[in-house]
This record gives C-alpha cells, sequence and structure tokens, in this order.
C-alpha cells in the first residue's frame, strides 16, 4: 500500500486509477474493520485533523469525524460558518491561523468552487476537498465507486444515470470524472435547464426524458434538488420536477431488473425520489453509500502522504494487518 | 543655435498614420515634431539621441484606465498611474469614471482634473459617466460635464439596461456631439457570471454567461444607434460572434466603431483554469478561436481599439475564490509587450498595430497625437523589439500588482518615453 503521490485530495480529476483503485481497496478493508466489535486502527496515532466546514453539512462532517477517530487521529471539527469569517476574516486568513496549529491535515468544505484549492495553497499541511461549491467532492465519488463496485463486483463497463440537478452539483462532476476514468458509460438525465448539455463533450449521453434515458442502466444515481430552484426559474414547480424526474416504480421498471439507486443525501422524499422506492432494501443502497462513506474516507485520509515528522513517521498498515 | 531642440536619429520609425516602417531620425521642436526623415543633417553642437536601431513610435494612447481617485487611491493614484504609463510608453491616458464616487457632476470631474494636474507627468483624458451614479435611470449633465473637460461618456461595466433610458441618452449626447462609450453585453445574462461557458467552465463550477450575451448588448445598442444617430464605441469586443453585426452597423454607415482589450487578445478560458484569480477579467477570457477571431479582425481594421483595461485591485480583492475575488488587471506596463506577442506570434504588421494603439485612440477622440508626423505633439516611445524579459510584478510601478503576465517572458522593452519632446521615462541601464 503506497500513499498518494499527490500532497492533497482536491479532486477525482487529480487523481490516476491507481490512486482511485487503492482507495477503494483500502476502503474494502475498512469496511470489514468497522463491522467489527473494535473499530480502531492506529494509523493516525499522534496526528491531528482539523474539519472546517464554511457550509453546513452533518453527514459528511460526522463522517470524517468518525474516519479520523477511528484511525486514532486527534480530530476537532469547526463550524466556520458562524466563527471569525463572519466577522471579515478572509478564508486565508482562517486557514493560516490554523496551520500554526501544527495541523496534520485539513478537511474543508467551502461554498465557493476552487476555494479549497486557493486555501490549499496557503497551508503546509495536506488538505481533503470535502465538497467546494459546484467544482468537487472527490470522497462522495469514491464512496459512490465502492458501493457500486460491492454490489456489482466492479466499476467498470456499467451504465451509470445521474439524474436531477447536475448544474449546480459537485457529486455528478466528481462522479462523472471518476465514472468516466474507470470505463464506464454515463448518462446525465434531467430538466435541460439543469443539465448543462456542454457536458456531451465529455462523452456523456444527454436526455430530457427520463424514462428514455434510464433505459437498462445498471445504476441510477438520484441527485438533491433546492428548493430555491423554484424562484431562479430552473423548474416551474416541485410536483411537475417529480412528475417528470422522481424516481418512482414506473420509471425505474425502463431500468435493468437487477438496477440498484443510490442518492448522496439528504433525500427530498416526494420531489426527487419516491419515499418507499428509497427504502426498498432490494434496490436502494442508499444506506450503505453512508456507511462506506466512512471507509472511503478512512482510506483517503491513510494514503495521504504525511508531510510533518517525516522522519519519525509511522510504518504503514497494510490491509491485512487491519482489523486483526 | 542648432536647427532643433533634439534629434532621435538612427531609429525604426513606426508611422502608424502613414502604415510604414521606416529607417530615420525625429526632429522635435518646441514640444511638436519638426522634421521626420531619412535625410535630417546632425549639426555639430545638436542635441541627439542615438536610438541604436531600435523602433520608435507616438506614445500611446489608451482608452479606459482605471484610476483609483477618487476613492481608491491605496489601489492606483495618479502619480502611481502616470509613472506606470510612462514606464510602458503610454503618453495619454483615457480614464474610466467607474470610480467610487463616480465621475458623473462637473465638480467631482473638476476634482479629478486637479488632481490629475497636480500629479500625473502623462496626459489625462477623462471619461465621465453616462447616468447618474452609473445606475442607468437618469442621464448625467452632458453638457457641463463635456464643458469642464469629459471626452466622452461611458457607464463603463454597468451598461444601461433600460433600452428607453440608453436611447434616450444616445440622442441627448448626439445633439451635443459627445461620444459614447458602451460594453456590449447583456446584464442579465452575465450577472454573477465568472466565466465564459464551456467544458472547462462546467467541470469547474463555475457560474458562466454565454459568449453571446455580447452580441446581444451590441445588437440592443447598434439598434439604439440606428435609431439615434448617436456616436458610439463599443469598448471590449471579445467573441467572434459579436463582429458580424460590428461589420454591418459599419457598412450600413452609422458612427460607430469598436475596440478590444490587451487581455482579449493574448489570453485565453484555459488560464483561468487553476483558479488564478488574477486571469478574472470582465468580460471573462474567451474561448481561443474568439480570441483567434478578434486579432483578425484587428487586423483586418473592424477593430480600431486596443486598450489596456488597466484595472488596479489590491492583493485582498484578488486572494479570494475566484468567484467572489475581484475582476481585472493592471496593464499600462505590460501593453506595449502583450500587443507585440501579436506581432511576433499572430503576425500582425507594426503599423498596423500602432494604429490600434495611438493613431485610432486619438482619432476617435479627436485629439492630435498618436501620429509621427510633422506638427503633433512629440509624445514618442523607443522600444528595444529584441531582447526578452521576465516580468516580475513586484518590479511594477502601479501601486497594484494584479498583472496575469507575472513570470511570463515579454519582448518590448521600453527604453525611453516622450511627452511634448521631455523624457519622462528612462529604463535602467542592463
Amino acid at each position: 500500500m503506497t500513499h498518494y503521490s499527490m500532497k492533497h485530495l482536491l479532486g477525482i480529476q487529480s487523481m490516476s486509477v491507481d490512486d482511485i483503485h487503492s482507495t477503494l481497496d483500502l476502503a474494502e478493508s475498512y469496511a470489514q474493520l468497522n463491522r467489527g466489535r473494535d473499530k480502531r486502527a492506529s494509523v493516525l496515532n499522534g496526528t491531528t485533523q482539523v474539519n472546517m466546514f464554511f457550509e453546513r453539512s452533518t453527514r459528511t462532517q460526522a463522517s470524517f469525524e468518525l474516519a479520523g477517530k477511528r484511525l486514532g487521529a486527534d480530530v476537532m471539527s469547526l463550524n466556520v460558518l458562524a466563527s471569525s469569517v463572519g466577522k471579515g476574516e478572509t478564508l486565508i486568513d482562517t486557514a493560516m491561523t490554523l496551520n500554526a496549529m501544527q495541523p496534520d491535515i485539513l478537511v474543508v468544505r467551502h461554498p465557493q468552487s476552487g476555494a479549497v484549492d486557493l486555501l490549499a495553497q496557503k497551508v503546509e499541511c495536506s488538505v481533503v476537498n470535502a465538497g467546494d461549491g459546484r467544482h468537487e467532492h472527490p470522497t462522495q465519488a469514491l464512496l459512490d465507486a465502492l458501493t457500486i463496485r460491492r454490489s456489482k463486483g466492479r466499476v467498470e463497463g456499467l451504465t451509470i444515470a445521474i439524474c436531477g440537478d447536475i448544474l449546480h452539483s459537485r457529486v455528478a462532476r466528481s462522479n462523472l470524472l471518476l465514472l468516466s476514468k474507470l470505463q464506464n458509460r454515463v448518462r446525465m438525465i434531467g430538466p435541460s435547464t439543469l443539465v448543462p448539455p456542454i457536458f456531451a463533450e465529455f462523452g456523456v449521453e444527454i436526455f430530457d426524458d427520463m424514462k428514455e434515458g434510464l433505459q437498462n442502466v445498471d445504476i441510477v444515481m438520484m441527485l438533491r434538488l433546492q428548493e430555491e430552484r423554484m424562484s431562479g426559474s430552473f423548474v416551474p414547480s416541485l410536483r411537475e420536477y417529480f412528475h417528470l424526474y422522481g424516481l418512482d416504480e414506473e420509471k425505474l421498471a425502463v431500468a435493468r431488473p437487477d438496477a440498484i439507486i443510490m442518492h448522496p443525501g439528504p433525500m427530498n422524499r416526494g420531489v426527487e425520489i419516491d419515499g418507499l422506492l428509497a427504502d426498498d432494501i432490494n434496490r436502494s443502497v442508499i444506506q450503505e453509500q453512508v456507511e462506506m462513506g466512512v471507509a472511503v474516507r478512512m482510506a483517503v485520509l491513510h494514503l495521504l502522504p504525511r508531510l510533518r515528522h517525516q522522519e519519525g513517521a509511522m510504518p504503514l498498515a497494510t490491509p491485512d494487518q487491519l482489523g486483526q | 543655435m542648432p536647427q532643433f531642440d533634439l534629434i532621435l536619429h538612427n531609429a525604426q520609425l513606426i508611422s502608424p498614420e502613414q502604415n510604414s516602417v521606416t529607417s530615420g531620425a525625429v526632429a522635435i521642436n518646441q514640444g511638436q515634431i519638426a522634421a521626420v526623415g531619412a535625410d535630417i543633417p546632425l549639426e555639430s553642437g545638436q542635441k541627439t539621441i542615438d536610438c541604436g536601431d531600435n523602433y520608435l513610435s507616438p506614445g500611446l494612447v489608451d482608452i479606459g484606465v482605471k484610476i483609483g481617485e477618487p476613492g481608491e487611491r491605496h489601489k492606483e493614484s495618479f502619480g502611481s498611474a502616470a509613472r506606470a504609463a510612462a514606464a510602458g510608453g503610454v503618453t495619454t491616458i483615457v480614464t474610466r469614471p467607474d470610480t467610487s464616487p463616480p465621475i458623473d457632476n462637473p465638480e467631482t470631474l473638476q476634482f479629478f482634473c486637479q488632481r490629475a494636474e497636480t500629479d500625473a507627468t502623462v496626459r489625462i483624458q477623462p471619461i465621465a459617466a453616462l447616468t447618474k451614479g452609473r445606475k442607468g435611470r437618469e442621464m448625467t449633465e452632458i453638457r457641463l460635464l463635456k464643458d469642464a473637460g469629459a471626452i466622452a461618456f461611458s457607464d463603463c461595466d454597468k451598461p444601461v439596461r433600460d433600452a428607453k433610458v440608453m436611447g434616450r441618452c444616445l440622442t441627448y449626447c448626439q445633439s451635443h456631439n459627445a461620444l459614447v462609450i458602451g460594453h456590449p453585453q447583456n446584464p442579465d445574462l452575465s450577472r454573477d457570471a465568472a466565466a465564459t461557458s464551456s467544458a472547462l467552465a462546467s467541470l469547474m463550477g463555475l457560474p458562466s454567461v454565454s459568449s453571446l450575451a455580447e452580441r446581444m448588448g451590441l445588437e440592443r445598442d447598434l439598434a439604439l444607434v440606428e435609431i439615434t444617430g448617436a456616436s458610439y464605441h463599443a469598448d471590449q469586443i471579445t467573441t467572434s460572434a459579436a463582429l458580424p453585426p460590428l461589420e454591418r452597423a459599419i457598412h450600413d454607415g452609422h458612427k460607430v466603431s469598436a475596440g478590444t482589450s490587451i487581455h482579449h487578445l493574448t489570453l485565453n478560458e484555459l488560464d483561468i483554469s487553476k483558479y488564478r484569480t488574477f486571469y478574472k477579467v470582465k468580460p471573462p477570457l474567451r474561448a481561443e478561436t474568439d480570441r483567434a477571431a478578434v486579432v483578425e479582425a484587428v487586423a483586418d481594421g473592424l477593430i480600431t481599439v486596443i486598450s489596456s483595461m488597466h484595472t488596479p485591485q489590491d492583493e485582498e480583492s484578488k486572494r479570494l475564490p475566484f468567484e467572489t475575488a475581484a475582476s481585472g488587471a493592471v496593464a499600462l506596463e505590460t501593453l506595449l509587450p502583450a500587443a507585440l506577442r501579436l506581432h511576433l506570434n499572430d503576425g500582425l504588421p507594426l503599423p498596423t498595430l500602432f494604429r490600434a494603439l495611438s493613431y485610432h485612440p486619438s482619432q476617435l477622440l479627436g485629439l492630435d497625437t498618436g501620429r509621427l508626423s510633422v506638427g503633433a505633439p512629440a509624445d514618442l516611445l523607443l522600444f528595444d523589439l529584441k531582447s526578452p524579459f521576465t516580468l516580475d510584478r513586484h518590479r511594477l510601478l502601479s501601486k497594484s500588482r494584479n498583472t496575469p503576465f507575472d513570470g511570463q517572458m515579454l519582448q518590448g522593452q521600453v527604453l525611453r518615453t516622450f511627452l511634448n519632446g521631455q523624457e519622462i521615462y528612462r529604463a535602467a541601464p542592463l
């Protein structure tokens, strides 16, 4: 198991196929560990992980926090929404302040595209992008890939439909990049106001008719529709949206019989997905996505290079040593 | 007594007016060009400068420079802007009114002109706002401002949204023989946009605007010009789609002209790929096909003016995530070397380039500068086209250092700049 050659995890775009595979392999073993009684590994003992969330998040923040703690890091979560940034301190000042506290890993979410890249240039430790604007959310794409692999036995040669508000979605972009790198066929389905046609340049097939788009797909990936899209004239109403793009039994019927349903959460039941379908344990892997989230983030934290204390660096655990 | 005050000899003379490059000398008397040619005798006792076979051209006339006065003197002052201009070979700065407060009344303009008089060593020609507060609702006191020295009227990067208001402004300006400078852009489409719509912008997750928003803005303005008969100059044409309507309006005989910015001629949308905010300009950088089309339009004379669109921004307003970072780049000191890339890389002839950098902007504004001809003011620029240099932004004379050319190799070092025959800049010897 070798560390990433890159210093930060800023996006899927900068990951090699090997990086992706080794993350998924290691995450698989952490998934096993997480189901055991003793969930602790000592890989990050003595290190400090700081989670900086400039945007509200429950699951991603909790997931990163748990991942760091299970690996033995001291984890601190800062909700920067309400703190100094509100007092006029800039993103960079906040980063520099935290940097001075000698953390080893910074996990950052920010509402603006590119903000995590900017911050990464100013600090010495490794930075993990936990979502920046509409740009990327790499750990979500990795956990989706792991979930797909566990369900389908592979993440290649599959047909995957990403449905809904693609325009504003970092999840869609990271998934597009990852799934394309691993040679899958990606479709995007949604109202034409929310699916930029330019994605066709990346080999994506674009549909505004959901039943057409879902024909014979292996994976149906739903995205959350933000309520404020109504006021921006992207879609006329929630009920028209659900009528056309809400996932229900009828629309799902055209997908492959073994197609699985995914959703990055939080869900709007009755807006983009029928509530009963979301809970159907035979079709929906939404809960497993959450579980794999912790495992993937443990793998990512594990694989980042340790930049401080080079000489005293912790010996790397191999997947076999874990959970013993 | 020698015949002339000064003779600049052994030079390659670029004459945009005559559309030529010839070897020879320029003689100066009482601040004016007194003779130009190959056969000016160098009498003994005559004050001369050997130009070392470098290029001598008219000083640049730069339409659309932002000076931080009033309101943002920490970003740029008359003193620093003038020093930067002189170092960049710019002898006439045509200033923008998008200051805070905007230059939208005769009193502010008077203050502005007094400050310019005291602190600036180059010529300053102010543009005044077209509407009060640049809000697009009520027109400014066009005639009083014109009498106080305003050379043109513009709301800069805030196009007048209401077509009726814009139409009335154009009608009124027409009757007072005042030039209106528009910013062709549909403001609704370009609201919040940080990039031009493209595959790259989509992947980067940046809010973007279609390049057609420029054509929409231009077509509206051109229709209003057709109705009113006003004189109209588009500040920056940056897309291929805007060229056919521009060409048609000029062909139909309307008093229309267009400029473009040096950044849109030399950079493209790929430059923002690392979220580098020094490449954030307004309108956003375009596709390479657009850049090439605009270069061709300059070569063909459809676009007649190249501007620096000098926009000083302090470090803090650029050290922000791309979407929130301020737009604009400083360019007074890089205008010439960047423009010379068009000669060196895109094959644009030097006289064509200098028509767009000095002759046409002067003609457009009714100034007598921008010519290498007898009787013109001796505003001159001597530069070395051969020796490359690496730009270090921290050595710029502008108070703000937000240039996209930092660390890049450039050619076209300014050696000396003259205003009215007086040397106002000389490069430090290497």
